[in-house]
Parts: C-alpha cells; structure tokens; sequence
C-alpha cells in the first residue's frame, strides 16, 4: 500500500520534472531550426560579409547579403526607444512604488499592464495613421514613417517592461533603510536618490536591458512606421529597416529555401542572439549583485 | 513627508521675535530653517516630474484607445461583426478574423495551459535550489525573451515545413502556444506560492500522500490564480502578429474553418494587410479601424477580466 503510494508519487515527480523541462527543449528547438535554416546561406556569403556588408539587396541580380545596415538600424532604433522608454519607465515606477497614495497606485497600475497588453499591430497602426502625419507636418520632412517614429511607438511597448520591473525592485529595498535615512533628517528626495535607488540598482538595470530586449525584438512596429529603406541612417528622422522588419516583409516573398530564404533565417539567427545576450546579462545582474537584506528578487 | 517636517521645531516659526534682539541660537535655527525649506522645494519641483511621467503612460493609453474607438465605431455595424470581407476586402465584415483569432487564441492556451501548469508546479512544490533549477528559470526567461518573429521563423521551419503541416491553425496554435508558455509558467507560479503553507502541511499531516496534496489541495486553491493566468496569456496570444505570419494566417479565405488544418484569417494580421498592402489602403481605413477597434476590445477586455478578478482574489486573501 505504501510503497504503491510513493511509487506513485515517484512516478509523478518524473512527470512534472519531464514537463518542466519544456521550455528548454523549445528554446533548442528554436536554435537547431534556426540554424538549420539559416547556415547554407554561409556557403554563399561569409560570416563576415555576411554581419559587416554594408548592402542588402537580396532580389536583385546578383544579390547583396549584407545586413550591417539593419543591424545599425536595429540598434539605433532600440538606443532611440531607449532614450524616451528608460526615464519615463524608471520615474513612473519611483513615482507608483513611493510617491503615489494608494488610490492612485491602484489606478494607474492597470493602466501600465494595459498599455502592456495593447498588440504590436494596433501600436504600428496607431504610429502610421496618427504619429507619421504629425511628425511630417511639424517637421517638415518628406515620410514621417522613420526611425524616431519607430522609436517613439517601440518606447509604448517597453515602458511598461522597465515599469513594472523597476518598481518590484525598488518595493524590495527593505524598510529598515528607508526610515533610517529619514531619521537622520535626509528629506524624501534626498533618500530617494541616495538610499533606495542605490539599492535597487541591480533590479532596475534588468528591468532597462529586458525592456531593451523587447524592443529589439518587436516586429510588427518597426515594419509598419520604421519606413523600410535598408540604409544606415545617418539622422533621426531616416527610414531605416530593423532586422525583424526585413525578415517579416519579405519572407512571404522569398523563394523557398532558396539564398534569400536562408539569409532571412541567417538574420533570425542574429536577432536570436542578440536577445539572448540581453537575457543573459539582465540574468548574470539579477544572480551577481542580488539585492541584500530582506529583499529578494 | 511626515517623518521629515517633524525634524524642525514646530513653534519656531510661530514664536514672536522682537525686532533686533535676535539670539544666536534663533539666526542658526531660522537659517536651518531656510535650507530645509529650499530642500523640500526643490523636492517638490523633483516629485513634479515623476508624476508628469506616470500621466504620460495613463496619456499615451488613453490617445490610443480613444482616437481607434473614436475613429473606428462608426466602422462597427452588425454585418461587420457577422460577415465575411467583400469586393477584395474593400467591403463586407471581419467574421472569418473575429473566429480565426479565436481559434489561435483558445488553440494556444489548450497548447501552453496543461504544459505551463505542470512546469510551475514542478518549479513551485518540487525543485530545490541547485544547478537544474537555475537552468530551467534560465530557459524560460530566455523563452520569455524570444522575439516574436523568431517563434514565427521556428514555425515555419519546424511544424510547417519539417512536419508537412502547411500554412494551417495546428501550426499557428502551436507556435503561439511555445510563445505564451513563460506567461502561462509565470502566473501558475505566482499562483501556487499565494497558497499558504498551512494547508500543505494540514494535508501531509492527515497522511495524504505529496501527489495527493498537490492535486487535492493546492491546485484547486491556486485554480482562480491560474486561470486569470490563463486569460492574460489568451489575450496575448490573440494579438500577435509576427507568429502567425509565416504559420497559419493568409490575406483572404472566403469560408470559416472547418478543420485543423485550414489556413485562416486573423485580426492582427487583416489590420496589418488593410494598413500596408491593400488594393486601396486610404478607401479602406474606416474598414482598418474598425477591426484595431474589435481587437483593442478583445484584448484590453480580457485583460481587465483578469485584472478585475485578481484583485479581488487578492483581497481575499488578505
């Protein structure tokens, strides 16, 4: 009777650990299939010219393979969002986790996951129909679907990110330091500033590197209001063509597995990467300087 | 705020100070008082600022969803909502996207649910801290960062093409399955550490068995937990994009899906058509706004449930 009991529960344990073991099946799967894909490209292109070629001309006769003008575009973008999305990110999380009264937390916390839960797509809509005419007419410039609007749309989709992260970190600065900086007459700024930003650091630099890493990643914003040339812009109100971009646009039209297809995957493989290294540096933060004390993330 | 006015003596200021007769002790404590009070003004102006941030999100918000609702209700009429797109998708309804986002939607979490929640009750009631379990958070906040448009890559490589499914709903619900799953993962956990203890422990010690207590016990009283969990990764899936590109959504199919392997339309995608490559995109716009319109309500309606619904939970707990 009993040993049926903890076979059983043995058994179960098994399970569960399998499962459990899912999402990293999947993440090797992405990878293997990937690089299925993405590799034979490199028989045609080396890596080299492959990362660095200043040209991406993948239709034409004979094709150009180089995606350094999206890898540009990719960053400048991100850089840019990161700009607007990082400030009012961080200040909107000191401002809901230690400013706020309690109604107001209570109210404007939805009002962050919801702007977190709008679709990529009604974002880029938004950015083509309302922020391109405006920023062509106040500025005067021939197409307003560009790289700063591109980066202002993306910022709607990491400020929430960098919001809801940074303001677990700072609620997890323990008390015990807040009210002794208080007592030694330090007025709230003053403790702010000198006191629990300092010890939530560690949790708001992940919170900025994840949030940069969504914006990266974000596909349907920049294809729709990023313009689409495959430049390396050289101001902030150029079309430019991010790596996500280049690969939705045109993988419905590349012939497949034909040399475009696998650069598309090639440029995938990229993209993957680069994500994955903001991960794993927000993770190493996260373990190395974990916050002390009570606190715990 | 409070702790720091307290510091300052409250009846110096109100003290009467005869004209010249100023004691050293007085000019020290009206000067302290001047600093504190440039202090908290520049406190003040500082404190400014962050809630003109905060406003900002709550204005960013509230522009997208009235200029889409304002524009867009005049679009919505029941033949919108009840048939299919017309005249090649200048005319007619969105029907075939409203069912083809929610079979992806629904299909998704059948997908990611059952995986989800036996991987956060692993996490959650079985690990102990150790090198596997670092390796499996690593891997699904790794999954978590994935972009989106590489779940749509791994789609077509891996079940539309190696498998031979073809452009189909499987391929979509499975690749936006492998896309919500760290969401799923997320809010079962957060769910299953919001159980107390207590009813662990009252359980073992009435001689249940651990599988017992987890599926007798705890499950049911993480239940709710989970199934906000569940709508929040429901509402995610039904507004991506990216994924269902390459894996299950096409410009234009006449007739509703009749089995797993039908290709569909969605909403997401239809917004995007309509926005960059319809045959007429300025004449289609009421049509564009329309369905940003159904899709905003869907998703944002969702997501209030779930909210909504926490919360109270939350207060139940308490």
């Amino acid at each position: 009777m009993t040993n049926a009991r903890q076979r059983t529960d043995q058994s179960v344990r098994i399970i569960f650990f399998s499962v459990a073991l899912a999402s990293i099946a999947i993440l090797a799967m992405i990878m293997i299939f990937l690089f299925m894909e993405g590799l034979p490209i490199f028989k045609k292109v080396t890596f080299f010219d492959f990362v660095f070629g200043k040209f991406w001309y993948p239709t034409s006769d004979p094709p150009d393979f180089g995606i350094f003008p999206l890898i540009v575009a990719s960053i400048a973008v991100t850089l840019v969002s990161a700009v607007i999305s990082v400030p009012l990110g961080v200040m909107t999380a000191i401002y809901l986790a230690e400013l706020a009264h309690n109604r107001v937390a209570e109210i404007m916390k939805p009002v962050v996951e919801l702007l977190a839960a709008l679709p990529s797509v009604v974002i880029g809509f938004f950015g083509m129909v309302v922020a391109a005419p405006f920023l062509q007419r106040t500025f005067g410039i021939p197409t307003g679907l560009n790289l700063f609007n591109a980066a202002l749309m993306l910022s709607f989709m990491s400020v929430p990110t960098i919001c809801s992260l940074s303001e677990d970190a700072i609620y997890s600065v323990p008390v015990a330091l807040k009210e002794g900086s208080l007592a030694l007459g330090a007025t709230h700024w003053e403790t702010l500033i000198r006191v629990i930003l300092p010890a939530s650091i560690s949790g708001i630099s992940t919170a900025i590197i994840l949030g940069m890493s969504r914006a990266i990643g974000e596909t349907m914003v920049v294809l729709m209001v990023a313009g689409g040339a495959a430049m390396i812009p050289s101001s902030l109100m150029d079309p430019v063509r991010p790596m996500p971009a280049s690969i939705a646009a045109e993988m419905a039209e590349a012939s497949f597995r034909g040399d475009h297809y696998h650069a598309l995957f090639a440029t995938g493989i990229v993209l993957f990467f680069f994500t994955l290294l903001f991960n794993i540096i927000a993770d190493q933060i996260a373990h190395k300087y974990r916050q002390t004390g009570e606190a715990s993330l | 705020m409070e702790e720091t006015q307290t510091l300052i003596n409250p009846q110096s200021a109100a003290r009467p100070l005869p004209a010249g007769t100023r004691s050293e002790a007085d000019i020290l404590e009206s000067s302290v008082e001047r600093v504190h009070q440039r202090r908290k003004r520049i406190q003040q102006v500082l404190f400014m600022f962050f809630r003109t941030a905060a406003i900002i999100n709550g204005v960013g918000l509230f522009a997208v969803v009235f200029f889409i609702a304002g524009r867009g209700w005049k679009a919505i009429t029941w033949e919108f909502l009840t048939q299919a797109p017309t005249d090649s998708m200048t005319k007619g309804g969105i029907l075939p996207c409203i069912v083809g986002t929610l079979c992806l939607g629904i299909g998704a979490i059948v997908v990611a649910l059952p995986i989800g929640v036996a991987s956060a009750v692993y996490l959650n009631e079985y690990a102990r801290p150790g090198r596997v379990l670092r390796l499996i958070r690593l891997g699904i906040s790794n999954l978590a960062g994935v972009p989106s448009v590489v779940f749509g890559l791994f789609g077509l490589a891996f079940f539309v093409i190696w498998m031979g499914m073809g452009e189909c709903i499987l391929a979509g619900v499975l690749t936006l399955g492998a896309l919500t799953l760290p969401v799923i993962i997320g809010s079962t956990e957060e769910a299953l550490k919001s159980v107390p203890d207590t009813y662990r422990e009252a359980s073992l010690a009435l001689g249940a068995s651990k599988w017992q207590t987890i599926y007798q016990v705890v499950l049911p009283a993480a239940l709710p937990g989970i199934l906000t969990g569940a709508i929040l990764g429901l509402s995610r899936a039904a507004g991506e994009t990216a994924p269902i590109m390459f894996t299950a959504a096409v410009f234009y199919t006449p007739s509703l899906p009749t089995s797993l392997f039908s290709k569909i339309m969605a909403l997401p995608y239809h917004i995007y058509v309509l926005a960059t490559a319809g045959t007429n995109i300025e004449a289609t716009r009421p049509l564009q706004y329309g369905t940003s319109l159904v899709l905003i309500v869907l998703v944002l309606g969702m997501n209030l449930v779930a909210i909504v619904w926490r919360a109270r939970l939350r207060k139940k707990l308490k």
